[in-house]
């Protein structure tokens, strides 16, 4: 076990550097630069900012310069918000977007493992039918078309809600809903088809025969294992749903990380860019590790290896 | 077959969220008409104007932002030596009380008033203007609009580092009270530009020096618990994506005119949202209305529609060196064929004005009075002239935008104009925005899709980009006749006499063409009909000292 964590381990360090490295130099190749605006600075004043953020220096220079502050924690200054670093930023916002994931995520899970188990036990009736057409409107209508439709009818017709905004409780209702709800889909898919392979095997027939309940059988016995795919399933759409969703985080106003992904790209913000990117990519690793280690507790036939 | 299933599926999750969705926070604003909801919740308390205020503000150092959320903002927590008319944003005594202009133009001397203060009681003097445009200037501050002050004597060398003797640059501080500054050559809008650009708003010296110095940029003094500043509102709050919360400033000199209590600036990116939030009434005011709302609002709000007209112009931009676009018969033709009323009629819906010059009528007191004129006859005729007898042989160009519904929209109703009346094939290309300003700037395109606004309301923030050797020109355009009047323009010894040039430069530039002038701008924005004090000025700058709402308490 030790073992395997730490060859994970290192695996991923590599690869997280060539992400970094990647991601680095492609960003630079990219046509604009942080200062490009519609009105042209002169290039004097041009030359003093690119000095001041130390643009001036040969690329592998300002490379190795990054890689130096990132190995003592610092992702660097900003350049679209120039009084704040691209630690803060991600220090004010990851919270946000992990705190709407999170509830997103109890949502989905809640919603999607019940309506999946229903559908599994009830397969081939009415049942079975409603869970799936959920399932299949939750994978096929987009988020921007679900917010606006609730904002629409909570919000601007009952006045329940505020359209947008990430002030009070409330606020937290209507995008954990319709975030939850994309993910609730797959979520009831992948339990449905993991919990029809499981009550089908020998293992719950002996079960059944030695008269254990339906619920004790779904509850004790078959979860554990229908549950293995959604778990490896929740890996990346862990991070996925920590580190925000851009549309969300646009429809609500909401202060997250999600946004800064997309925004930092078109701002040509390198450090932000890098800094969002790093995170992600460390998330992910960390989540499928996770998940591998958690599959192997779950399913005995699954055995770690580095 | 999808309607009936959405419909199913909105109520499935009403349902659900009936049940999950209570908690015990009371909605914030109920009610679905924006009046009723807005009024009820402003009876009682404080004075609030609700504003979307656009992108989050990059920082509120005045020395360092260069966008219009930021310069809505530090409208509120700045005042500079002059400020704003409410109707027609002339200059008015700002900290200055009154002024002089030396007879040839070159000397302004500012008095400034007696008590005029920081919010944090330090006084305001002519040294604390001085050094803060020390500061603006200093190279390695690199502040982007610092070109701003170039008109100032020596400002420009001492910016570039040529110069390190800020003795020898045009500010002086007389006295504590008087500051003198001393120009290169007539400024005649200089006055304009000070009350209205933030270029010109002074700084705390003493605070700002506290936090790493004058030449550092992005330095804490401007987070909201160190934040000092001078204009009719305070920094309250400041939360990052979300909201800015400035309350009246009891040390503004004015603060009696001063009726809000507190501004909320919303930073609200998208449209659509913003649009909803004013329709729950979280909003007195958008800063954008969606094209395809404005006629909803026509119907149904139509006293929260407002449109305004607004200083800026929407037109293609000509590679004036590529051939066939170096003929004058060409670009003439192209200029001829463009059915402007159609195109804000049908395409633009926002009551745009239809550009025939590129000017703006009625800038400051000025309207060209050279138009483009001429009909589909004359522009076949020129294009035949030209060479391309119905568009036989016209290479196939490309017309560059940045990508957005908007703009792909105008250029596709242009094309078809283009192909139906001259028979002439064009490409449309679309970039992302940084990848099109790059293009731009390079020049590696036969048509663009530019817009320009003005800085401050005068004919000379139009007339100057044409300039053979202004950086935005971005045409290849360069007329020797052109820029002898615009020099002469400077020169003139008044309005008069200068606005007499700008109309020869006007008939200039619809006679070169080397931008298609299609539309002057307007702002189209959602407004509850409570806000008072809100006058259609050119530039949407609302001085808020003036700035009121009906209904509410006080």
């Amino acid at each position: 076990m030790l073992r395997f964590i730490t060859s994970r381990l290192l695996q991923s360090l590599l690869a997280l550097f060539l992400v970094i490295t990647a991601t680095f130099f492609m960003i630079r190749f990219v046509p604009g630069g942080p200062f490009t605006a519609e009105k042209a600075v002169t290039p004097e004043i041009l030359r003093n900012l690119e000095a001041h953020y130390g643009l001036d220096r040969p690329l592998w220079r300002q490379y190795l310069d990054y890689l130096g502050s990132l190995g003592r924690g610092d992702l660097g200054p900003s350049f679209k918000y120039p009084n704040r670093t691209v630690n803060e930023i991600i220090g004010d916002k990851l919270p946000v977007s992990a705190e709407l994931g999170a509830l997103a995520l109890g949502f989905a899970l809640v919603i999607g493992i019940s309506l999946g188990t229903l559908a599994a036990v009830y397969r081939n009736t009415w049942i079975d039918y409603v869970a799936s057409t959920f399932g299949m409107m939750g994978i096929s209508i987009p988020t921007f078309v679900v917010g606006p439709l609730l904002v629409l009818g909570l919000a601007i017709h009952l006045g329940w809600f505020n359209a947008s905004g990430w002030y009070g409780p409330a606020d937290r209702v209507l995008p954990a809903i319709v975030l939850g709800f994309a993910y609730a889909a797959p979520v009831s898919r992948l339990t449905r088809g993991g919990m029809l392979e499981i009550l089908g095997q020998d293992f719950i027939r002996t079960a059944r025969a030695k008269g254990a309940s339906e619920l004790r059988i779904i509850t004790h016995h078959a979860l554990r294992g229908g549950l293995l795919p959604v778990v490896s399933f929740l890996g990346p759409a862990v991070a996925g749903i920590l580190t925000g969703s851009f549309v969300i985080e646009t429809i609500f106003q909401i202060p997250g990380i999600g946004r800064e992904f997309v925004n930092s790209a078109f701002n040509r913000d390198y450090t932000l860019v890098l800094g969002t990117v790093i995170l992600y990519a460390v998330l992910i690793m960390a989540l499928n590790l996770v998940v591998d280690v958690v599959q192997a507790w779950m399913n005995p036939k699954v055995r770690l290896e580095g | 077959m999808l309607r009936p299933l959405t419909s199913a599926f909105a109520l499935l999750l009403l349902a659900l969220a009936a049940g999950c969705g209570r908690t015990d926070q009371p909605p914030a604003a109920p009610g679905s008409a924006p009046t009723t909801a807005a009024a009820a919740s402003a009876k009682s308390g404080p004075m609030i104007w609700r504003v979307g205020n656009g992108t989050e503000p990059q920082d509120l150092d005045p020395h360092i932002v260069t966008g219009v959320p930021e310069h809505k903002i530090l409208m509120a927590l700045f005042e500079g030596l002059l400020s704003e008319n409410p109707k027609d944003l002339s200059p008015e005594p700002g900290i200055a009380e009154r002024w002089e202009i030396s007879p040839d133009g070159l000397t302004y001397t500012f008095h400034l008033r007696a008590g005029a203060q920081w919010s944090d009681g330090v006084p305001i003097t002519a040294t604390t203007f001085v050094r803060s445009y020390q500061r603006m200037l200093t190279p390695a501050l690199a502040a982007e609009y610092a070109s701003m002050l170039h008109h100032v004597r020596n400002a420009k060398a001492y910016n570039e580092g040529k110069l390190t003797d800020f003795s020898q640059v045009g500010f002086q501080a007389v006295d504590d009270r008087t500051l003198q500054v001393t120009l290169n050559q007539r400024t005649p809008f200089l006055l304009k530009m000070i009350a209205t650009h933030y270029s010109w708003y002074p700084v705390p010296i003493h605070v700002i020096e506290k936090f790493g110095g004058l030449a550092r940029k992005g330095t804490a003094w401007t987070r909201k618990e160190n934040f000092v500043g001078n204009g009719p509102f305070l920094l309250k709050d400041w939360k990052p994506q979300q909201v800015l919360i400035a309350a009246r400033n009891p040390r503004f000199w004015d603060h009696a005119r001063v009726r809000l209590d507190e501004i909320h600036f919303f930073a609200v990116e998208n449209q659509d949202s913003e649009e909803r939030m004013f329709r729950t009434g979280q909003l007195d005011l958008t800063n954008e209305l969606p094209v395809a709302k404005i006629d909803v609002y026509r119907k149904e709000f139509p006293d929260s529609l407002r449109i305004d007209p607004y200083l800026g112009l929407y037109f293609y931009r000509l590679n004036v060196e590529r051939p066939p676009l170096n003929d004058k018969r060409v670009r003439r033709a192209l200029a001829l064929a463009v059915d402007r009323d159609s195109l804000v009629k049908n395409v633009t819906r926002g009551g745009q004005i239809p550009a025939y010059s590129v000017s703006y009528p009625g800038t400051a007191g000025y309207t060209p009075t050279a138009k483009l004129t001429g009909n589909i006859e004359e522009a076949k005729q020129l294009l035949a002239a030209a060479g391309f007898p119905g568009g036989q042989g016209f290479p196939k160009l490309e017309l560059l935008y940045n990508t957005s519904q908007n703009h792909r929209l105008v250029a596709e109703a242009i094309q078809q104009m283009w192909r139906r009346q001259l028979g002439i094939e064009f490409g449309l290309r679309n970039e992302e925005w940084k990848v099109y300003l790059d293009t731009t700037d390079a020049r590696k395109f036969d048509l663009q899709r530019g817009g320009w606004i003005a800085d401050y309301v005068d004919p000379h923030s139009f007339l100057e980009i044409w300039t053979s050797d202004n950086l935005n020109n971005d045409t290849g355009f360069k007329n020797p006749e052109y820029d002898r009047l615009f020099a002469a323009a400077l020169a003139a010894p008044d309005d008069a006499a200068r606005y007499a040039v700008y109309q020869k430069m006007d008939a200039l530039l619809v006679e070169e063409l080397p931008i298609i002038p299609i539309y002057h701008y307007t702002r189209v924005v959602a407004m509850n009909p409570r806000v008072q004090g809100v006058y259609p000025t050119l530039l949407d700058n609302h001085p808020y000292k003036y700035v009121w709402l009906r209904d509410a308490a006080r």
